[in-house]
């Protein structure tokens, strides 16, 4: 549209004029969408669930309309603290165990030649062509005390006694971490890639042995991307219910779990939007914390 | 202190080809590096030069024959273990640490104390002239800042040899000029052998001792830069060095100093200096150098110290172009024939019949010493 017909064209077409010459109006345009969404689905339903956790559980399970503290004084008992505290080292313990796995793994593949890379990231996407509850399924089947792991340990007699591995912690880390691994390996495959193979060589001219040369230039260079997977891992890790429910048996709950059953079995909606509440405010410190001591990497970014 | 500092002996170097086969990067390459040598490997890319370097690096270990470094075969030893460091073509600086960490990562290989790294990377600094900006990364500083850091972080290391990977190529001309008489003169400071690769045939020739210029893996011609330059022994040389005027023609008497050669499609002799062994009747090639011509308007009996006018021809002026310094002429020197002329403006004059017109008739004349008779191809 040139000056004059925008000029001739009324009130209408002037907003799109300003759109056009304003950088800061294009970004908010292009924005819109996203904060419309976001702000119905997330922003209301938060505000919904911060009031909520004020409001007290009526004794047919309805919602009564009275402002108090008590849901937040219930939560400070020894019972829900050792659920927060273990539910925070089951996501700590995840994290820790996606990376030892997923370094090495996201190294490999950032490494060997193009063909195979395309192979290798498609097989760690696979699984997410089946849905995640009947792949934990899969798990159950594998470790149960007559399943494969088992049945096999005992045929070739490792053991006498089967393993009790279902129903246990070691059962929900299990799948915890075959369910948050790619999530480690894409962000560290991504900043792995990204080495130079003369950084490596310069720290070798240099007198560095490989290890060295590892810890020196590979492992800084790659922490944006530990850093990521870690934020990929542990905020969803935290939350998690469904590992633990169908995994970890009825002897390990997690703070997860403890909302889902407020919600859906006891019915008191005030307490869960509190535990709700608790768990969104350690996830935010944490990763706050975390971010601010390791950054979000950026600053490593070439 | 063995005889050299590097020597390459009849080193091979292949590759395997993605679609099959092998590639010989270096073939047969036999180089001996004096001490304190500016040493440099010239050749157009993909010739082997950087391969050579990267061997004797430890980068790439040869597929046959043995590097030696101060005398001793290196075989297998890995980059970390061999006394010398290398100053790479994008630099390689650690973009996560600070340009202190940079220099001071090879000392802190080496275990040194915190003192002596301290006065080590100060010292280096202030050889490549950038005291003060120890505390910045290396994306704050310019391209020719982040060079010298380069060299500061491989020098340090106060090396037995500095292998030099094309350094100044990202550098803008004014910068590359002055960073080429910064590197001589720092090379002649401390006396550290310098293998330098480059594709810049003006840079080898201003800042080496000695050049070997390569081509398909092969040296094919090692020598001091007035060598390469003067008497190129084959045509790649003295088509890569330099710029050249090539007749073909055959071999029509050989004595001993001079060859006289018939020109292809062309009624005249031409009398030359062979290169290598020439016999009567094969087929040469002359190279001549434009700058080594001369225009006459007449023939004068007597000029280069010959008696008899040889090597006078009449020529016809095509172009000629006035650059300053030189004016640089093509003449028709019989069908089909044209060379390039180029002759220094001694004399600053305004008159347009010192300038050369097209069409003229004249004369050029070329010293026997200046048409040199190889092999063809």
């Amino acid at each position: 549209m040139t000056v004059q017909e925008t000029a001739r064209s009324g009130e209408k077409k002037s907003i799109l004029g300003k759109i056009r010459e304003s950088s800061r109006l294009q970004g908010l345009t292009l924005i819109s969408p996203t904060m419309l969404y976001l702000s119905l689905f997330m922003i209301i339903p938060l505000l919904l669930v911060i009031i909520l956790s004020f409001l007290a559980r009526g004794p047919y399970g309805n919602v009564v309309y009275r402002f108090n503290f008590d849901n937040y004084i219930r939560l400070i008992d020894s019972l829900y603290l050792k659920i927060l505290w273990y539910s925070l080292l089951t996501a700590a313990l995840t994290t820790v165990i996606t990376i030892l796995l997923g370094y090495p793994l996201a190294y490999y593949i950032a490494r060997v030649s193009a063909n195979q890379r395309s192979i290798l990231l498609f097989l760690i996407l696979v699984p997410f062509w089946t849905n995640f509850i009947i792949r934990i399924y899969a798990w159950i089947m594998i470790l149960r005390s007559e399943g494969l792991l088992n049945t096999f340990l005992l045929n070739i007699g490792v053991i006498k006694v089967p393993l009790e591995i279902m129903y246990t912690p070691t059962a929900v880390l299990i799948g915890m971490v075959y369910e948050f691994l790619p999530f480690m390996v894409l962000p560290l495959f991504a900043s792995l890639e990204k080495i130079e193979m003369n950084q490596l060589e310069a720290a070798a001219d240099l007198g560095a042995k490989p290890w060295r040369a590892f810890m020196r230039i590979t492992l800084p260079l790659s922490l944006p991307g530990m850093i990521a997977g870690s934020i990929l891992v542990f905020i969803p890790a935290m939350g998690m219910f469904v590992v633990p429910d169908l995994m970890g048996g009825a002897k390990t709950i997690l703070v997860g779990n403890l909302i889902r059953n407020q919600f859906l079995t006891a019915r008191d909606w005030p307490f869960g939007a509190a535990a709700s509440m608790l768990l969104l405010l350690l996830t935010l410190v944490f990763t706050l914390v975390y971010t601010r001591r390791a950054g979000f990497g950026e600053e490593y970014l070439v | 202190m063995a005889e050299f500092a590097v020597e390459l002996r009849d080193v091979v170097k292949k590759f395997p080809n993605p679609g099959g086969g092998e590639v010989r990067a270096v073939d047969h390459v036999t180089l001996r590096i004096g001490h304190g040598e500016f040493f440099s490997l010239l050749g157009p890319s993909g010739c082997g030069k950087t391969t050579s370097l990267r061997m004797i690096a430890g980068f790439e270990w040869p597929t046959e024959g043995e590097v030696c470094i101060d005398g001793e075969a290196m075989g297998r030893t890995p980059p970390f273990l061999r006394p010398v460091n290398t100053v790479f073509q994008s630099y390689a600086l650690f973009q996560h640490m600070t340009i202190f960490q940079n220099v001071a990562f090879g000392l802190e290989m080496e275990k040194a104390s915190k003192d002596e790294i301290n006065r080590r990377v100060g010292a280096a600094l202030e050889m490549v002239q950038l005291t003060g900006m120890d505390k910045r990364k290396p994306k704050q500083l310019s391209g020719g800042q982040q060079q010298r850091i380069a060299l500061a972080r491989a020098l340090v290391k106060r090396p037995a040899v500095l292998l030099l990977d094309e350094p100044l190529g990202a550098l803008d001309l004014k910068l590359r000029k002055e960073m080429q008489l910064e590197l001589k003169a720092l090379q002649h400071q401390v006396g550290i052998t310098f293998i330098y690769v480059t594709h810049d045939q003006e840079e080898a020739l201003t800042m080496s001792n000695r050049i070997a210029v390569m081509d398909k893996g092969k040296a094919l011609q090692i020598g001091k830069p007035v060598e390469i330059y003067e008497r190129p022994n084959c045509r790649f040389v003295a088509d890569f060095i330099g710029e050249a005027n090539f007749l073909t023609g055959k071999i029509k008497e050989v004595d001993k100093d001079n060859v006289t050669v018939a020109l292809n499609n062309l009624d005249f002799e031409l009398v030359g200096i062979p290169i290598g062994t020439l016999v009567a009747g094969q087929s040469v090639a002359v190279s001549i150098r434009p700058e080594k011509i001369r225009l006459a308007e007449r023939p004068v009996q007597g000029i280069g110290g010959t008696s008899e006018a040889k090597n006078y021809f009449p020529a016809r002026v095509i172009t000629s172009a006035y650059i300053g310094s030189d004016t640089r002429v093509i003449v028709d020197f019989g069908p089909g024939v044209n060379l390039k002329v180029w002759e220094q403006n001694k004399i600053s004059t305004l008159d347009p019949r010192a300038h050369y017109t097209q069409g003229q008739e004249l004369w050029i004349y070329i010293l026997p010493e200046n048409a040199l008779v190889m092999p063809e191809g």
